[in-house]
């Protein structure tokens, strides 16, 4: 079998959180997929980049707020974070706004990205 | 890489950010709700697709909504099996979900 | 060649779970293997025995349970997403398991492809 195969697995974050559970359940294959010693990038465009905007708090809702984890990825080894430049623009957003460091990276190079991929999953 | 988008383009923005980041060489399969898109009333929605982006679009899906033998011109019809074929000869496959 | 498929919504709701159930099918028939169905999200909601759809429905559980017991495809059903859900064994359908998240990674690894279908 594959081991000692590293293959490119990017995770595709194109929801919002907390509206609906995928962007949670997505962070928890991330973690995951890092014990496997793979090449792990996460890209988040559109909705997306909701995910990283700073300052959640979910303490009213009463629900899980996951964002810190974003900020602890760097602690397993997961350090490419994309971020779709176009999809913060369409909202408003800057980097400043975002709670862990991130490339910003062009639509255009974001899809050359997704292209040399060996694995892409979005939930 | 395969593309598979599953919504209508009037619910989601799945197609026009596939579209987006499609590329030449790229295949893009149309099932489910983004079926409408594949008929001559939705094709506008395409428009923004780059050059040598071929489309595809799931039969049986057409069929279900009432759009049997309505693909419009340009757009190649798959049953499962194609679906099946598309997957096998593209070197990776993303949803849009 | 390999194929895993990933089902990240439950059954009747959306028709994710209907067009994998028709491309695993029809990947069988064509010659390939269907390295693994994992099920994801609300997907893990394919795997419990206490379905019954009306008799004129198909039956979403029963068709994943006969892929595996006809072609011995591994259906596992993500052990985090499933507790949430309420999917234990107790009410886990025949032909499935549940196991963790590392299956899923497993299969990126060692499937030529991953199909993930969803909503």
């Amino acid at each position: 079998m594959s081991e000692g195969t590293v293959k490119k697995f990017m995770f595709v974050n194109r929801k919002a959180p907390y509206g609906s559970v995928y962007a949670l359940e997505s962070l928890e294959v991330v973690l995951i997929t890092a014990a496997f010693d793979q090449d792990v990038s996460l890209a988040f465009l559109d909705d997306g980049v909701y995910q990283l905007v700073k300052g959640q708090d979910t303490k009213a809702v009463g629900m899980k707020n996951f964002s810190p984890t974003y900020r602890a990825l760097e602690g397993y080894d997961i350090e490419k974070l994309y971020v779709e430049r176009e999809s913060l623009e369409a909202r408003g957003l800057t980097e400043e706004q975002l709670l862990v460091d991130v490339q910003v990276l062009s639509q255009a190079d974001m899809a050359s990205l997704m292209a040399e991929q060996d694995v892409v999953l979005s939930f | 890489m395969l593309h598979i988008v599953n919504k209508s383009p009037t619910e989601r923005n799945a197609l026009a950010s596939c579209l987006a980041h499609a590329k030449a060489g790229h295949a893009l399969l149309l099932i489910e709700d983004a079926v409408y898109v594949a008929t001559a009333g939705g094709k506008a929605a395409l428009a923004a697709a780059p050059a040598g982006l071929a489309v595809y679009v799931l039969s049986p899906d057409l069929q279900a909504r009432g759009l049997g033998g309505k693909a419009a011109e340009g757009i190649k019809e798959v049953d499962y099996k194609g679906f099946v074929e598309l997957v096998a000869a593209q070197p990776r496959v993303q949803s849009w979900l | 060649m390999k194929i895993a498929v990933l089902v990240n919504e439950g059954p009747y709701q959306h028709q994710s779970a209907d067009t994998a159930w028709n491309f695993c099918k029809a990947a069988i028939e064509a010659g390939h293997e269907i390295q693994r169905v994992f099920f994801y999200h609300d997907g893990v909601n394919n795997a419990t025995k206490l379905t019954e759809p009306p008799q004129d429905d198909r039956h979403i559980v029963n068709r994943w349970a006969s892929l595996n017991k006809e072609h011995g495809v591994d259906l596992v059903v993500c052990v985090a997403a499933a507790m949430r859900r309420g999917i234990v064994e107790a009410n886990l359908a025949e032909g499935f398991r549940i196991s963790g998240l590392g299956q899923l990674v497993e299969s990126g690894i060692q499937a030529d492809r991953v199909v993930t279908f969803g909503d």
